[in-house]
């Protein structure tokens, strides 16, 4: 099983969000919107009712003027690898909507197959995940614009970040007609990875040493997100500052930020 | 058999088990949530052939370039420029969902012609023909009565063609009031043309990339400042080359969380520091005193007008503004100056940039000068990582006509704001003059690309002075405040459906030019407004139209852009590469020859803005920008809006940034509703606790508080520019303001 467990030869697709970089902007989401087909209502000011895939969490280090500091967290879904693929959604789901593929790590979801029990939401530690409550409505006009690669939700299902699973197709797609045997780094980048105008995103193959975030990953300020849940997540994030780090889990007052894996 | 509670209940649990362990629920469960999945009024996207376009966002003047992909004729995505040599690939919120604009229900489709009273939204279409023979009408019955001055334009397209050929067509038909939306831009270029000599039309350049210690003074770097996407990119790459940004204000705005050290100064007090700043570099002989003792004057002494010496800038400093004077202006600890002077002082090729936020408004040019004074002492000047004038590109070859006897008189008369020309537009003082009548009245106002009744301050008088006005014709092609409030509105293209110039972003170090594409076919009975101003000069005949001779716009732009039309066409851009940095000699034209500290006309001192409000408003109120509010004459289109964190907008409540400190001291906890108001208007809010806010200090975002546009936006929040009012700079007579005071009730 080990093999299996670390996939490998096989893709493990991942990001290294640069959190000294990151300034906030909200680029990251508008472009996953705008990628994924994801509707929008007069009011989103609830966001537990918000459909966001990738939302920008704001961190601050809870100190009083003017010690205060703020960070900025983009939070995707971390396509947690858990042990042996059995991250924590994929392992409620009643329905297999939800399935972890060995080939590339990627957490996936299958609309039609989720029936709106909303386990997965409940499992979920990062609140990755969201329901349709309701119909997806475009004003009249606005639906031209929605992307063809991308279906569009129903009311009643869950959604969630795909790693823009349609471009990596699209990139398979290509290379094949090319005659090439595997897709390049640059090949397949997900929207927000490509839109982000700090470059704080890297997305690519962590299992492969050629790709950039290979060694980001590796760098002493990396860490994950609630790493000892053992949920094993494929977002790693920098920070240069302790209490970005810190604030990564719940640490006690004497404990220091966890070593990934 | 009689039914007692235990038979009841068993027979209960017994029917609930049985069906439960049935396929019945389960198949019912299946069978409902697949009827439910196809429900036919979800939208399935017709596919189709995928293509790339490139083009120019034209939605700021950050000028972006694009990659739009579309599936036959539809446009499914905009993406940032990979190698475009402005953002690189990057784009940001606004530029992603620039599709919601082009596909909105609620744009105006069709030249449309005030029914109801003003205001009120009732309309009727009518044709362009008619549209044009309307406008044109009213405008020569104007000339015929001898009031062609009476007209005036006003434009936010910042120095691109369609602009110059609007000036171009209200000088040929009379009128001398030409208006550009006034921002930092023009305190930039009026601080080069003062100090350093640089004409009024020079650009100003910033060698960001090459800078290694940058003192912002307020600005936005991060939250749209310049062109912001290039300002992401050039953040990035500081911290790489570990570039230092010192960023001085009051709150923690996402450029200060993200700077080196966040300094935060009593609001107001910008110049003070500088000039501190100053003192310590000059006490400590920190600055660079080659390049002071040899290109620059009035630094040891001005002649006055009657040939006597005056004190100098260094006397000036040394006597008003040590570390010790300076502390109680802006609340910092005088070793802290010190410090601050020092490290500026020892960094390799620093940099000082004023202009808060975003860069809205002018600001004061007192503060501008005293800002700049630090460049000029650290010699950061025409130098690698420094401030230039950018050479303006190439002048047009348009043809000179003559004007007729009415225009030759019409632009000779007053400008309604007071300025000798419109190289600095006063669009602050225009209402003042519109209400008083003075010097006299205006009686048609036609507004492109530009917004006024939203974005200026002071609404309810901005509003008034547009009641007076007979006519208001806009160009826009949304519904938005300028054009609800309008009589006749002749939309323009959207910037996705027509070909136009994007010059020069700002803040950037080379002169660049991007041409906008027709991406998309025009979806509506729209029409390019360069078109239109060319039918209304055909329609006035005479020298207007002489003047105007092309048959259409794109005509009018090729000729303007001459050669530089075919790279235009070919790569979408435009670097003029072997752009010099201007030399000193040749370019800079001061009274003196030299770069000036101090001259006869001005020194670079510290007065403080009359902010407005007496002692009864106990509280600061700022503005702040940030990157997820559209704020200039595009709103906020329904993505952005999503995205906007609800300590900003809570259903339809803006939030109002206050320190708990302060809040507690008034009894006030978060999300309670207040009511708040200035010497200028009042508005109910809800608070937001914040402590990344100097006590004392209460903020408010730009961009909310729409009344027009589409449900997505309006009736959302708080129009800050109906709490705050513009305050003349003595210097510019530009909007120096940069707060108001401000008082909290509960409400």
């Amino acid at each position: 099983m080990k093999a299996e467990e670390n996939h490998g030869n096989t893709k493990k697709f991942g990001m290294v969000i640069d959190l000294d970089v990151c300034t906030g902007c909200g680029s990251c989401m508008v472009a996953c919107m705008a990628e994924n087909n994801v509707p929008f209502r007069k009011d989103e000011s609830d966001k537990l009712k918000s459909i966001t895939w990738m939302r920008v969490y704001k961190l601050s280090n809870g100190k009083p003027y003017p010690e205060t500091d703020i960070c900025y967290l983009p939070r995707p879904c971390q396509h947690c690898e858990g042990h042996e693929g059995h991250s924590p959604c994929v392992s409620v789901c009643p329905a297999t909507a939800t399935d972890y593929d060995m080939q590339t790590g990627i957490v996936s979801q299958i609309y039609t197959r989720c029936f709106g029990c909303r386990y997965c939401m409940a499992a979920c530690p990062y609140h990755a995940r969201y329901f349709n409550w309701y119909d997806p409505v475009w004003p009249k006009g606005m639906e031209k614009y929605l992307n063809p690669d991308v279906s569009v939700r129903m009311r009643g299902v869950v959604e969630k970040c795909s790693f823009c699973i349609q471009r990596y197709q699209a990139a398979k797609n290509r290379a094949f007609m090319e005659g090439k045997a595997d897709i390049e780094e640059g090949d397949y980048q997900t929207a927000c990875t490509q839109a982000c105008p700090a470059g704080a995103i890297t997305f690519g193959d962590l299992n492969n040493p050629a790709h950039a975030v290979y060694k980001l990953k590796k760098q002493p300020n990396a860490f994950r997100l609630l790493e000892r849940l053992g949920t094993n997540p494929k977002i790693y994030y920098l920070s240069s500052r302790e209490w970005v780090r810190r604030a990564g889990d719940n640490y006690l007052k004497n404990e220091g930020p966890a070593k990934i894996g | 058999m009689k039914i007692d509670r235990r038979s009841f209940l068993s027979l209960g649990i017994g029917v609930a088990a049985g069906t439960a362990f049935s396929p019945l629920p389960w198949k019912l469960m299946d069978d409902v949530s697949i009827w439910t999945q196809n429900w036919p009024w979800t939208p399935v996207p017709a596919k189709g052939e995928s293509t790339w376009v490139n083009s120019v966002c034209t939605l700021c003047p950050g000028s972006c370039g694009i990659s739009v992909r579309k599936v036959d004729d539809r446009g499914v995505k905009i993406e940032g420029m990979k190698d475009h040599p402005v953002n690189q690939g990057g784009i940001c919120s606004l530029g992603l969902a620039g599709l919601q604009l082009l596909y909105s229900p609620d744009r105006v489709k069709t030249p449309l012609k005030r029914a109801g009273k003003r205001g009120e939204g009732k309309w009727v279409s009518i044709s362009w023909d008619q549209a044009i023979s309307e406008v044109a009408g009213k405008l020569k019955e104007l000339i015929t009565g001898g009031q062609a001055h009476t007209v005036a334009g006003i434009t936010g397209g910042g120095p691109n063609t369609l602009s110059r050929l609007f000036k171009r067509f209200l000088t040929a038909y009379g009128s001398p009031n030409f208006f550009n939306i006034p921002s930092i831009d023009d305190s930039y270029r009026l601080a080069l043309q003062m100090m350093n000599g640089a004409t009024p039309d020079a650009t100003v350049g910033l060698d960001l990339e090459n800078t290694d210690f940058i003192l912002s003074f307020g600005c936005g770097l991060l939250d749209g400042w310049g062109s912001p996407v290039h300002m992401f990119k050039t953040n990035t790459a500081w911290r790489k080359t570990q570039a230092r940004v010192i960023q001085i204000e009051p709150r923690l705005s996402r450029t200060a969380a993200k700077a080196y050290q966040w300094i935060p100064i009593t609001p107001g007090s910008e110049g003070a520091l500088a000039l501190g700043i100053a003192n310590v570099l000059i006490t400590e002989s920190l600055y660079r005193k080659d390049f002071v003792d040899n290109y620059t004057s009035g630094f040891e002494g001005v002649v006055n007008a009657s040939g006597e010496l005056q004190k100098g800038f260094k006397q000036h400093v040394l006597d008003n503004f040590s570390p010790k004077a300076v502390s109680e202006l802006t609340g910092l600890d005088p070793a802290a100056i010190t410090l601050l002077a020092r490290e500026f002082a020892k960094a390799k090729a620093p940099i000082a940039l004023f202009g808060r936020g975003q860069g809205k408004l002018p600001g004061s040019m007192d503060e501008a000068l005293a800002i700049h004074a630090l460049n000029m002492l650290m010699g950061a000047i025409n130098q690698k990582g420094g401030i230039y004038a950018l050479p303006t590109p190439d002048s047009q070859t348009w043809p000179v006509v003559p004007p007729d006897a009415v225009a030759d008189s019409g632009v000779k008369e007053p400008r309604l704001d007071g300025a000798s020309s419109d190289a600095y537009s006063r669009l602050n003082q225009l209402p003042p003059a519109v209400l008083s009548g003075k010097p006299y009245p205006l009686n048609a106002l036609l507004v492109m690309e530009a917004n006024p009744l939203y974005t200026m301050s002071n609404s309810k008088a901005v509003q008034e002075a547009f009641d007076k006005i007979p006519l208001v014709v806009s160009f826009s092609s949304f519904m938005d405040e300028t054009a609800q409030n309008s009589d006749l509105i002749l939309p323009n293209h959207i910037y996705l459906e027509r070909q136009e110039d994007a010059p020069l972003p700002a803040g950037f170090s080379k002169p660049v030019i991007s041409l906008s594409k027709a991406v998309f076919k025009p979806l509506h009975n729209t029409q390019h407004a360069g078109d239109t101003l060319i039918l209304l000069a055909k329609g006035l005949g005479g020298s207007v139209a002489e003047t105007l001779p092309w048959k259409d716009f794109e005509a009018c732009l090729k000729q303007a852009m001459g050669d530089k039309m075919e790279p235009l066409q070919k790569t979408g851009y435009w670097v003029n590469t072997g752009a010099v940095f201007p030399d000193g000699k040749t370019t800079f034209t001061t009274p003196s020859g030299k770069f000036e500290f101090a001259s006869s006309a001005f020194c670079p001192g510290f007065t403080p803005v009359k902010i407005e409000g007496d002692a009864s408003y106990p509280l600061l109120l700022i503005p702040y920008d940030t990157m997820r509010l559209a704020s200039g004459y595009a709103a906020n289109p329904p993505f952005d809006t999503k995205i906007l964190e609800e300590t900003i907008l809570l259903h339809q409540d803006g939030l109002i940034e206050i320190n708990p400190k302060t809040a507690q001291s008034m009894g006030l906890s978060e999300n309670d509703r207040v009511l708040l108001q200035t010497p200028r208007g009042q508005a109910n809010v809800l608070i937001h606790l914040e402590e990344g806010i100097m006590p004392g200090v209460i903020a408010l975002p730009r961009g909310l508080g729409h009344t027009a546009y589409d449900a997505y936006i309006a009736g959302k929040g708080v129009n800050l520019n109906g709490l705050t009012g513009p305050v003349a700079d003595p210097i510019s007579g530009l909007d120096a303001a940069w707060g108001i005071k401000a008082k909290l009730s509960k409400a």
